[in-house]
């Protein structure tokens, strides 16, 4: 379970939000919403505990996670608006050197399916990442997702440059994260498609 | 965390980085290339006297193999910090500083060894040859590596700031002054016949120190800079 008890944050002269409490449940996904710059990504940051918070704590089954360190980074599976994308190697290979640095290497084989989970081609695998689109681009860092076996997923904006088609194959593969007991914490400004008992909003305002 | 897992993230690392190298090698190709005309410039511009160059020869090279490094500096971590990937290595359940050792050997043996690799075909330019040649190998070898390890420090604290170049210059220079007296040292030592054990173990001892507290403070720093 992850929870935030008191959580304040500052960036520069601005309070982005104060005293924030939130719990995610096993089994539930949590939209994060509001409008730009009201301290989404902030908060986001801060569970992934990239950022260390202002006030007030972030909880991992009731253990603080900046005292857990590497045993919470072993949970967590984040990804950030930026992609990690490599433009001079290829869709395969970022994937592979992505799931390796995090400590849970795929073979070559199980790269390639998670690809094609998404809708990536297999001629697609062997170019270099220069050559695609925004959107292929993070399909490729969303790939990382059918590989992934961490109970807590952060997500920063997984939809934006999607199209509806790779849209709903998130969000499927979002739903069965939850309904196998993952947890999931979401910046998105699009209606999330998941059913109303596993979806918990949580609306920040500037 | 398990001592299998912790090497495979930095051998997937080291991978990676080499695997970018080979991608750009024109990148990597740039600061030998620098390393080359520089050391080369030095004995046009001063004449072909034997005797000038001998004496200035050590020095010459130990700055020329300096600079050649701190050029690639920059390279180290702008890159992933820009895309997103250092986000990604400060996220994983194996220690920070084991992960950026793995970097800075990467980038040693992108920009260092080549560097070691051609010293002695530059060191005869200058008219060195038998022993202080051997010398001045070795002193490169123990050499870089320390450069690339203190030059991480710099690399890391400048993510994020504008004009980041010149100022990793500025911060790093200073620190390089005891590798660039010991290393040339060494050379001039061994010329002079007194041997060069005693700067050549001062060497290793600044390079086994590199190796123990630099990954710790490029992993702060970088933490600092992803806040």
């Amino acid at each position: 379970m992850l929870q935030a008890v008191g959580l304040s944050c500052r960036r520069g002269e601005r309070r982005l939000f104060s005293d924030l409490n939130v719990k995610v449940e096993p089994g539930t996904l949590l939209a994060v919403v509001g409008e730009n710059g009201s301290g989404k990504t902030s908060l986001l940051r801060i569970f992934s505990s990239l950022l260390p918070p202002e006030e007030g704590s972030v909880l991992w089954d009731g253990q603080d996670i900046h005292q857990l360190k590497e045993l919470y980074a072993g949970q967590l599976t984040y990804l950030g608006h930026l992609n990690g994308i490599k433009d001079d190697l290829t869709p395969l290979e970022n994937l592979m050197s992505a799931t390796s640095l995090a400590g849970e290497p795929c073979s070559n084989k199980g790269a390639k399916e998670a690809l094609e989970a998404i809708g990536l081609k297999r001629p697609i695998h062997h170019l270099p990442s220069k050559v695609l689109s925004q959107g292929q681009k993070r399909r490729v860092t969303l790939a990382r997702l059918w590989l992934s076996t961490r109970p807590l997923w952060l997500l920063d904006e997984p939809f934006t440059s999607l199209d509806a088609a790779s849209t709903s194959v998130v969000t499927q593969r979002l739903l069965a994260h939850v309904q196998r007991g993952g947890l999931a914490v979401l910046v998105t400004h699009q209606e999330v498609a998941l059913p109303a008992e596993r979806l918990q909003h949580l609306r920040l305002v500037g | 965390m398990n001592r299998s897992s912790m090497w495979e993230a930095v051998s997937g690392i080291v991978k990676r980085d080499l695997l970018l190298a080979m991608r750009r090698r024109s990148d990597a190709a740039m600061s030998v290339f620098f390393l080359v005309i520089v050391a080369s410039l030095f004995p046009l511009g001063v004449g072909p006297e034997p005797a000038v160059l001998r004496t200035i020869g050590p020095g010459v090279l130990w700055v020329a193999a300096l600079l050649a490094c701190l050029l690639s500096l920059s390279r180290v971590f702008t890159a992933d910090y820009v895309d997103g990937a250092l986000e990604q290595m400060v996220l994983v359940p194996q220690p920070l500083a084991v992960l950026v050792a793995g970097k800075v050997f990467a980038h040693w043996l992108i920009s260092g060894l080549p560097v070691v690799l051609l010293s002695p075909l530059l060191g005869l330019q200058f008219g060195l040859d038998g022993a202080p040649l051997g010398v001045l190998v070795l002193s490169l070898l123990l050499g870089t590596p320390t450069l690339s390890m203190i030059g991480a420090i710099g690399a890391a604290l400048v993510l994020g700031v504008r004009g980041s170049g010149l100022l990793v210059a500025l911060l790093v220079l200073p620190l390089y002054v005891p590798v660039l007296s010991f290393g040339a040292g060494a050379v001039t030592g061994s010329m002079a016949g007194i041997g060069g054990e005693a700067n050549l173990s001062l060497l290793g001892a600044s390079l086994v120190l590199s190796l123990f507290l630099a990954p710790w403070a490029t992993a702060a720093a970088i933490r600092i800079a992803l806040e």
